[in-house]
């Protein structure tokens, strides 16, 4: 999944020189080079929960949610839980103000109503925001994702408000933590740039949203992902499509597309059996096609309806966003919400598309 | 268009004739517009200067919270907030000194740009393009205005050094930035104020404060929420300064307009025979009409481009003064370079037009009612002038009334200056009244022909003189008036001074604890006379901003703290907690007097004190309350200890600031001695009037050269008047200086009405507009010495406005004089 | 004793100077009256103007009881003004400031040489009693150059020199102002040299002169 949100952590880093929307070094700067940060290198092994929280050394890190949900008139609600730490310069943490962690919030809902966001800023080094790994605790300001018991990030309190919506929901898993790529080491691109990521894709969720002063009990189901990296794009590389699929039956699939300048693409993904058991599919097992676009606030035309094939587990699917506005209109804006799986199996997810 | 072109040609041919009158129109409306244009010059950059510093944070329409007491708070309560939900931003604001032989300081400005509200701008850029990075640092930036690097001293990209040796980050210009701040992020600035973990207010999205939510529990006595007008403090205490300036540069436009309406009417009077010509030949009255107002337009066009010019000379010339003013009497931040405008040079153009109009209306009128065939009517100016007369008589006395019921009932700054306004209008329109009585009384003591014609012929004079003499009228009582003020407040100013700074160093220390540390043990030790502490307290009273301060009860604090009124037991029960003291200005705002109850917002609930003494604390904007410190401490647990005054033996002043700035002075205290206090404060008096004495001797200038001008302009027709005394045996050396005479006559009179007006302009400043202006008032000192020199200098610019003209008449040749028969033939 | 002795004058114009007069001779004994005439530009005016000592000769002599009035300096001139002579204008010339009393006695006054009741006497045989309080602009043309007799002549000048007097008044009016003048002239005991264009009223006073072109034409008594 990845590699999505990252554009957004990285974006602030480089709030600096806002760029246009097709920058020449990769989305918001993703693939600029991180001089003095730690690399991410092949075969260390994860460790948690210490995992679970920050890593100072690294340039970007996110704490991801994703939660596809129905109330109880049946009807579809999507949530995204956001929390994005990037660090302004290489080097050791330093004490209150002069930190060079910046941390970045981003909250979403989308329902029958259809699509809001909103963000929240923090520096490090004075407690306003930062994840704590044992117990587990991620914060900004009054958004929290926390641990409520039981190991590392089995079971979680997520809460969230913006403008005109807040959500508390409780998140539940029984299931195994995933590990993407190589056990964690996830590569990017052909030429080396990869990040460290692993997912919990099996939360059972159940809350209240609140959206205009109303209130919904919902439940679903819901994703989170970890990933963190100093550099995980090429240089040519400008976005990505990335998905998260709830399959009915209960496997899940991520895929992920990183979009390059010269229109090769790097694909890869991971299938991951009810049962926790998965496997990383590489780029030539996965066929993306983008079925129809839908014009975005921001006036760039997206693809809202796609075509997404895994021969080897007979997936040919159809993924249509439920809302396809879910428009982020963030300080680096991108478009993030839920999709319904049209064809056999059907199924939920969520799809989030950058650098267009 | 032919016409039109024939007939300007022809009424602009009378100006090569009358080169003089040419001169005088112009010189009128260019110093009409000069001082107008100059005074707006001053006033719109002081303004710009205010709104920058308003829109340092702009959307800053922002509310916020500020603490209840105290100036700092602790950066806990910021995160409480935020975790709370409120989208609050930390701000950090304090003086930061460098090393000067003035002690030069600026208002630092911490902030944090990851949380500022949305759409936020500081120094015109959006927050949202900011360069974090290079914002953040290290080693950060620290943002300036280049008129405040030019202050320092400082070059950009330098990494400036503070008093007490402390970094700033490299200094960045920014042309937007308000003068005389220094922005950069909240980190540096803990560290640079050396408050770390503190912060002065929180910033809010105005939409978010707009809902008034309630602060969390445990915070609202910490906190209160300010609505956004709350920062425009600075306009509303600097209003009555510029308003000030601006009547001053309406007094100067209507010298100069009359200048200009002189110099107009005579031109027609001459051109009477010429328009009558025209219309003969076929103009029509309209397109005479044209022509007239074209020409019209033409002056104001000239003459008002050269004020505009001048008039941003001079402002420039005028503004470092002015800012140093500003900048010492309100602490308000004023650039001391000039920005030009271009709606300022339109509105000094259209001045300059309007004030032509004004100045032109009535001859066009008088044009526009020629009558075609001129009839040989002998000039009835006996019955023409009674009549003028009783008009203008009637115009003042209606105007008096105005003054009167402005006096009486008015209670602002505006009704204040309205009431001189009209005040000055009546003196200026019963002058040729009053003249014209005195006059037809001197006649009665006239026993020689040549002196009983020397006064009639005055009387006769005096329509053609009148504006000129108004005008010198005008700008003698402004000189006077304004003089007594300034030197009255001078005299008061410094009296109170000495008084007030009667210790010998004053320390203010970095914090409460610091200050403690230093009274304990400067108490008792040898060659220190008396420790006086001083508390601190910052309260907001019906709005405004006021200093509560609390002081101990010593025979020395009784000594330099004059009171305007007093009980009889005040100190006493000041040090029993039971009396509070009062600024003039606040028990004016208050309405408040000996014996009243006021009412102060303490930790435990408003606290009421007596008043039991009034005293004046000149220059001072903001409010002062004086109350006992061990009552202030009582009730105000955050009360800060800001400042120790030392009164010691003689010879310890040196020895002891040495050694406390040895001692102390890296940890942030700060010393100032006696002397060097005395001379700031006065240096900021003596730049307060600097500008005020300018723009009042220009005034005087212009009406020297009004008097000059209707003088030069008079001198021909007065040729006609002159030649049947020629003739009659009255020699032209004699008729020159018999003329003089007239003028010094004129003139003298003038000057001597001037003095009583300038006592009464004096005295509504000192009791009437001071007080509105700035909640003081002064007692009325008049000075015969300056009246003396100000009535001199009166006589003496009639006497240069005289000498010219007369210079030409004495040395007529005497076939001028016969031309006025031979002429006639 | 008046004595005009070859006097010539000329005033610089456009075209070079332009000689008015050539060489006049007059004389004009202590208590006679002559007229003089003449075409316009014959000098007239000139010659008056150069008696009353308001400008002065290029060359010849004029003589007051034998003392010659070039040389004078200005104040001599004026003071000659003052106390010898009395001027009378075709435009009046009163003073607009002082009323009718105050123009009447001023010249007398400024001469040292005011008599009431002669002032009173003028006033009475000129008709302005009643208009004594008023101001020159109150009055006709007629009696404004009645003030300016009676001015002329309550100092008893000992020469009253007229520049057409009546050339403003019709001719009834005219005449009648003559006729004063001439009473009072002789109360008065002065001279008179009066410049007119009427061969009608010259012929009321002793002799009459010619002058054209510069030159005394012609003599009549």
């Amino acid at each position: 999944m990845n590699a999505r949100h990252m554009l957004l952590a990285a974006a602030l880093l480089l709030a600096a020189c806002e760029q246009p929307a097709e920058p020449p070094q990769g989305f918001a700067g993703l693939g600029e080079q991180a001089a003095g940060f730690a690399p991410v290198e092949r075969g260390r092994p994860l460790q948690f929960p210490a995992d679970h929280g920050a890593h100072p050394g690294f340039r970007i890190e996110w704490w991801y949610v994703t939660a596809n949900l129905r109330d109880v008139e049946g009807r579809d609600w999507g949530v995204q839980w956001t929390l994005f730490r990037s660090a302004l310069r290489a080097g050791p943490d330093a004490p209150d103000w002069s930190s060079p962690d910046l941390w970045m919030g981003h909250a979403a809902l989308t329902g029958p109503f259809g699509h809001q966001s909103g963000e929240t800023l923090a520096r490090g080094g004075i407690g306003q925001a930062g994840v704590e790994a044992q117990p587990f605790r991620a914060w900004i300001d009054d958004w929290a994702l926390r641990s409520t018991g039981g190991k590392g990030i089995q079971h979680l309190q997520m809460q969230a408000a913006g403008k005109d919506f807040r959500y508390r929901l409780q998140l539940d898993s029984d299931g195994p933590l995933v590990l993407h790529g190589e056990r964690g080491y996830s590569e990017k691109s052909g030429r080396g740039q990869a990040s460290w990521y692993y997912s919990q894709p099996f939360y059972r969720v159940a809350g209240e949203i609140e959206h205009a002063g109303q209130r919904h009990a919902v439940s679903g189901l819901a994703w989170l992902d970890r990933e963190w990296s100093s550099q995980p794009l090429a240089a040519d590389q400008q976005g990505w499509d990335w998905f998260s699929l709830h399959l009915d039956g209960g496997a899940k699939l991520m895929l992920f597309r990183v979009r390059q300048a010269d229109g090769q693409h790097y694909q890869a993904g991971t299938w991951i059996a009810a049962d926790g058991r998965s496997v990383a599919l590489r780029g030539a097992q996965i066929r993306l096609d983008e079925l129809a676009w839908t014009r975005q606030a921001n006036g760039r035309r997206v693809p809202t309806r796609w075509r997404v094939r895994v021969a080897e587990h007979g997936l040919d699917v159809q993924a249509a966003a439920i809302e396809p506005h879910a428009w982020m209109a963030t300080r680096y804006s991108y478009w993030e919400g839920p999709v319904r799986l049209i064809g056999s199996p059907g199924g939920r997810g969520y799809l989030e598309m950058t650098g267009y | 268009m032919d016409m039109l072109r024939l007939g300007l040609l022809a009424l602009l041919g009378h100006w090569r004739r009358h080169r003089l009158q040419l001169f005088a129109i112009l010189t009128g409306l260019w110093l009409a517009t000069t001082l107008w244009t100059g005074v707006q010059a001053l006033n719109g950059q002081a303004r710009a200067d205010y709104a920058r510093a308003q829109a340092l944070l702009a959307g800053s329409a922002q509310a916020q919270l500020a603490p209840r007491r105290g100036e700092r708070f602790d950066q806990a309560i910021y995160l409480q907030l935020r975790r709370a939900g409120w989208p609050v931003s930390p701000l950090l604001e304090g003086r930061l000194y460098f090393a000067g032989a003035e002690p030069l300081s600026v208002r630092l400005l911490g902030i944090e740009p990851l949380t500022l509200p949305a759409g936020s701008a500081l120094a015109g850029q959006p927050v949202a393009a900011f360069d974090l990075r290079a914002f953040l640092g290290p080693p950060g930036q620290a943002w300036i205005a280049p008129d405040t690097l030019q202050r320092l001293g400082l070059r950009a990209g330098e990494a400036a050094l503070t008093r007490d040796g402390q970094r700033l980050p490299p200094l960045q210009v920014h042309a937007q930035l308000a003068p005389g701040v220094i922005v950069l992020d909240i980190g540096y600035a803990q560290t640079l104020l050396q408050a770390p973990g503190q912060l002065s207010r929180l910033l809010l999205p105005a939409d978010f404060a707009a809902r008034a939510p309630a602060l969390p529990a445990g915070l609202a006595p910490l906190l209160q929420l300010q609505p956004p007008s709350a920062g425009d403090d600075l306009q509303r205490l600097t209003d009555s300064f510029h308003l000030n300036l601006t009547a001053l540069g309406w007094l100067a436009f209507v010298v100069g307009l009359f200048i200009a309406h002189a110099a107009i009417g005579l031109a027609l009077e001459q051109r009477r025979g010429l328009l009558r010509t025209l219309r003969a030949c076929g103009v029509s009255l309209r397109g005479l009409m044209v022509a007239l107002t074209v020409e019209l337009g033409l002056f104001a066009l000239i003459g008002g481009l050269a004020g505009v010019v001048c008039g941003y000379l001079l402002a420039s010339l005028l503004l470092a003064d002015v800012a140093a003013s500003l900048r010492g009497l309100y602490g308000a931040e004023v650039s001391g370079q000039l920005s030009l405008a271009p709606s300022g040079w339109l509105l000094g153009l259209a001045i300059g037009l309007g004030g032509a109009l004004i100045a032109g209306a009535g001859s066009l009128w008088r044009a526009a009612r020629l009558p075609l065939l001129a009839l040989a009517q002998p000039q009835a100016w006996r019955l023409a002038q009674s009549r003028w007369l009783r008009r203008q008589g009637l115009l003042a006395a209606a105007l008096l009334l105005l003054a009167a019921l402005c006096w009486r009932f008015g209670a602002s700054l505006f009704a204040a200056l309205a009431m001189l306004a009209a005040l000055l209008l009546a003196a200026a329109l019963m002058l040729p009244v009053l003249l014209d009585g005195a006059l037809a009384r001197l006649v009665g003591y006239c026993r020689g022909a040549l002196s009983e014609w020397f006064v009639a012929d005055s009387r006769q004079q005096l329509p053609a003189l009148s504006l000129a003499l108004m005008a010198l009228l005008l700008a003698l009582a402004a000189s006077v008036g304004v003089g007594s003020m300034t030197e009255g407040f001078r005299r008061t100013f410094v009296g109170w001074l000495d008084q007030r700074l009667a210790a010998d160093l004053y320390l203010m220390p970095r914090d409460t604890a610091q200050g403690l540390a230093i009274a304990a043990s400067l108490e008792g030790r040898a060659g220190v006379e008396a420790v006086l502490p001083s508390w601190r307290v910052e309260l907001r009273l019906q709005g405004w901003p006021v200093q509560l301060q609390g002081v101990v009860d010593q025979p020395l604090q009784r000594r330099y703290w004059p009171l305007l009124e007093q009980r009889a037991d005040a100190w006493a029960q000041l040090a029993a907690g039971q009396g509070a003291m009062l600024s003039e200005q606040l028990a004016r705002r208050l309405k408040v007097g000996l014996g009243d109850r006021v009412s102060l917002p303490a930790d435990d609930g408003e606290q009421g004190l007596t008043v039991v003494g009034v005293y004046a604390d000149y220059g001072n904007p903001r409010g002062h309350v004086l109350a006992g410190a061990d009552w202030l401490r009582q009730h105000w647990r955050a009360a800060r200890l800001t400042n120790i005054a030392l009164r010691l033996v003689e010879g310890q002043v040196q020895p002891l600031s040495e050694q406390l700035e040895q001692r102390y002075g890296a940890q942030g205290l700060r010393l100032t001695e006696q002397a060097t206090l005395k001379r700031w404060s006065t240096e900021v008096f003596e730049r307060t009037f600097a500008a005020t004495a300018a723009l009042n001797a220009l005034t005087l200038a212009v009406a020297g050269v009004a008097l000059f001008i209707s003088l030069l302009t008079l001198g021909h027709s007065r040729l006609g008047q002159l030649a049947p005394l020629w003739a009659l045996g009255v020699g032209r050396v004699k008729l020159a200086w018999l003329s003089l005479g007239q003028t010094l006559l004129l003139a003298g009179l003038t000057v001597t009405l001037a003095m009583p007006l300038g006592v009464l302009l004096a005295w509504c400043l000192v009791a009437v507009v001071n007080v509105q202006a700035f909640g003081w008032r002064l007692p009325l000192h008049v000075f015969p010495g300056q009246l003396l020199q100000l009535g001199l200098l009166g006589l003496l610019t009639s006497l240069l406005a005289a000498a010219g003209p007369l210079w030409q008449l004495a040395r007529r040749q005497p076939a001028e004089l016969l031309r006025q028969f031979a002429d006639e033939r | 004793m008046l004595i005009v002795d070859n006097v010539c004058k000329s005033f610089a114009t456009a075209q070079g100077r332009l000689a008015v007069l050539r060489g006049v001779d007059l004389q004009l004994p202590a208590g006679e009256s002559l007229a003089l005439m003449g075409e316009s530009g014959s000098g007239k005016s000139t010659l008056l103007h150069l008696i009353a000592g308001l400008e002065t000769v290029d060359s010849g002599r004029i003589l007051v009881d034998d003392v010659p009035l070039q040389g004078r300096r200005e104040a001599e001139l004026a003071r000659w003004r003052r106390e010898g002579i009395g001027l009378v204008f075709q435009q009046y010339n009163l003073i607009g400031s002082l009323d009718v009393a105050a123009n009447l006695a001023f010249q007398a006054r400024l001469a040292g040489r005011h008599d009431p009741a002669w002032v009173d006497y003028l006033a009475a045989r000129l008709e302005l009693a009643p208009l004594l309080a008023r101001y020159p602009e109150q009055l006709s043309g007629g009696q404004q150059q009645r003030v300016a007799i009676g001015r002329a002549l309550a100092p008893r000048p000992p020469l009253l020199l007229a520049d057409e007097p009546t050339g403003n008044l019709d001719e009834a009016g005219g005449e009648r102002v003559l006729d004063l003048l001439l009473e009072l002239v002789g109360e008065a005991g002065s001279s008179l040299l009066m410049v007119t264009h009427s061969a009608r009223l010259a012929a009321r006073l002793a002799r009459t002169l010619y002058l054209r072109q510069g030159r005394v034409q012609a003599v009549e008594a």
